[in-house]
């Protein structure tokens, strides 16, 4: 079974009022998801629903094939949340400490773990090009290497499922790109499944293998086939912004 | 007079020792709780461990038993606020400890008879514990050295960013419940080393003065715990020599080592390129 992520009927409300209705997909193996849609659309509650870190008023989550509630798997979900300004600058850990807190859902002994996380860690940050940096205290950093301390924490485990929220607002033009470039190995070459949410949707038609579009409700989900045809998501994004998602889609 | 001398008695001896533990206590729970901005827990549970020691002396009953169950419930009561009624930490510490205060004052006020006896908790006094208490510093610690070893990676995921700490599958509420549980038995036990109105000095000016030099979190706790284990030796030698109350003296020999850790520190990252 290929399953990933799978929601069915998924509605959640808050204080009586309702911020996701009706939210049903599937996601597969292998495929990178861009989640879109206005501020206040749903988005990080939709993942944070999927985490298992809000309960749904009602309807059903699965991943890999295993309801939230049940799911045990954890070592096999890396997540980058949306918070980097609310980091405590003054939190006395290195580089290299943060990044080891990646390897903490895996289920093994310390003593055996303790040379393969050593070297999933080296890995880890060789990606993200932060060896040099490895014992500096996190709090020393700028924000687009706080960004990538915690991108590597988020792939130390070697996820099959990445979830990402927002994760190039404290990057450089350069850093991301370097970052979407190791997004699209990850996703092509490893088959790590890959769900952002982003409002870079330039970027997402060169790299993302699927749209979803929230506005509290599921407006589109599908393939760029579907959504560069899509009348609906014309009046959404304008002519001009969904003509450059599906340039850089087929220019991929 | 030999200050050396000192070692010879016997509740010298205990005050160290129980001390050091208590020390070793507060100042690894500080990291964690002062990185959370949880800082001023301590001085909430001190305030209700106040209610609670004026119930034990109303029912003529050891004060320390009847503050343990209630500083414990106390403890889950703010982690319950925080949670579940939508508040910051300091606003469920801040209601929680101002109702252990008029708890305590409406007990002594109607009791009329134990201001005095209320009054030497508020203070402490270390040079009066007892063999017991030293046993139950030394288990605690012993305990708490356990949680730490078998979830210090975890303690530190929740400390660093709780929402990706559950993502990853941690119990954080389990955790956070062990560790305020652990906080609430440590603060009822310091109140006989700097006695209540001075109890959060121990668990956040140890953890505080370790953040401004220590490079690495590890290192933090181990700085933390030997700052806080120096000042309550040093605290104890020098209100011996020079007649002055224990508790006070520990208080300020950790904030004497702060300001110096905090001068040096500076001075450090000066000379830094």
């Amino acid at each position: 079974m290929n399953g990933i992520v799978a929601t069915r009927d998924l509605h959640f409300r808050y204080n009586g009022v309702e911020i996701l209705s009706d939210i049903t997909f599937n996601l597969e193996k292998g495929e990178f998801l861009g989640i879109v849609g206005p501020n206040g659309s749903g988005k990080t509650t939709l993942v944070r629903i999927i985490l298992g870190l809000l309960k749904p008023t009602s309807g059903s989550v699965e991943l890999f094939g295993t309801d939230t509630a049940s799911f045990t798997e954890w070592q096999t979900i890396g997540y980058l949340p949306q918070k980097i300004g609310t980091l405590n600058p003054h939190f006395p850990a290195t580089v290299e400490e943060i990044v080891s807190l990646g390897l903490i859902s895996r289920r093994e002994t310390r003593k055996a773990a303790a040379g393969k996380d050593r070297r999933a860690i080296d890995d880890a940050m060789a990606l993200m090009d932060i060896t040099a940096i490895r014992n500096k205290l996190i709090g020393e950093l700028s924000g687009g290497q706080q960004q990538r301390v915690l991108i590597a924490r988020a792939l130390v485990s070697g996820p099959q499922l990445l979830i990402l929220d927002e994760p190039t607002t404290a990057l450089d033009p350069e850093g991301r790109e370097k970052f979407f470039a190791t997004l699209g190995d990850l996703n092509r070459n490893r088959t790590v499944t890959i769900i952002m949410i982003t409002h870079d949707i330039g970027t997402i038609g060169q790299y993302a293998s699927r749209l979803l579009y929230l506005d509290k409700k599921l407006v589109f989900y599908g393939g760029f086939d579907a959504f560069c045809t899509s009348g609906e998501m014309t009046s959404y994004f304008g002519e001009h912004s969904q003509h450059i998602i599906c340039h850089r889609h087929s220019n991929r | 007079m030999d200050l050396f001398d000192l070692f010879n008695h016997g509740f010298i001896q205990r005050a160290l020792v129980a001390g050091s533990f208590i020390a070793v206590l507060c100042s690894t729970l500080g990291v964690f709780l002062v990185l959370r901005r949880l800082s001023l827990i301590g001085d909430g549970l001190a305030h209700v461990t106040f209610g609670s020691v004026a119930v034990g002396l109303l029912f003529q009953t050891y004060p320390f038993y009847v503050a343990v169950p209630i500083v414990m419930a106390s403890a889950l009561g703010i982690m319950k606020l925080i949670d579940k009624a939508r508040l910051y930490g300091d606003a469920a510490i801040g209601i929680v400890s101002s109702m252990g205060i008029a708890g305590g004052v409406i007990i002594a006020s109607a009791a009329g008879g134990f201001n005095v006896d209320l009054f030497s908790y508020l203070f402490g006094n270390i040079l009066a514990i007892n063999p017991t208490e030293v046993w139950i510093a030394a288990a605690l610690s012993v305990c708490l050295v356990i949680v730490i070893f078998f979830y210090y990676h975890e303690l530190m995921a929740i400390t660093f960013d709780e929402e990706s700490a559950k993502a990853s599958g941690i119990k954080v509420a389990r955790i956070n419940r062990v560790l305020v549980l652990l906080t609430a038995l440590t603060v009822v036990l310091a109140m006989k080393v700097v006695g209540i109105m001075l109890i959060s000095a121990l668990l956040i000016i140890p953890p505080v003065t370790a953040i401004q030099f220590s490079r690495g979190f590890k290192a933090t706790i181990v700085i933390s715990c030997a700052a806080g284990v120096i000042c309550v030796i040093a605290g104890i030698m020098i209100s011996y020599a020079l007649d002055l109350p224990a508790g006070a003296t520990i208080v300020t020999a950790n904030f004497v080592l702060f300001i110096s850790a905090f001068i040096f520190a500076r001075l450090c990252s000066k000379d830094r390129p």
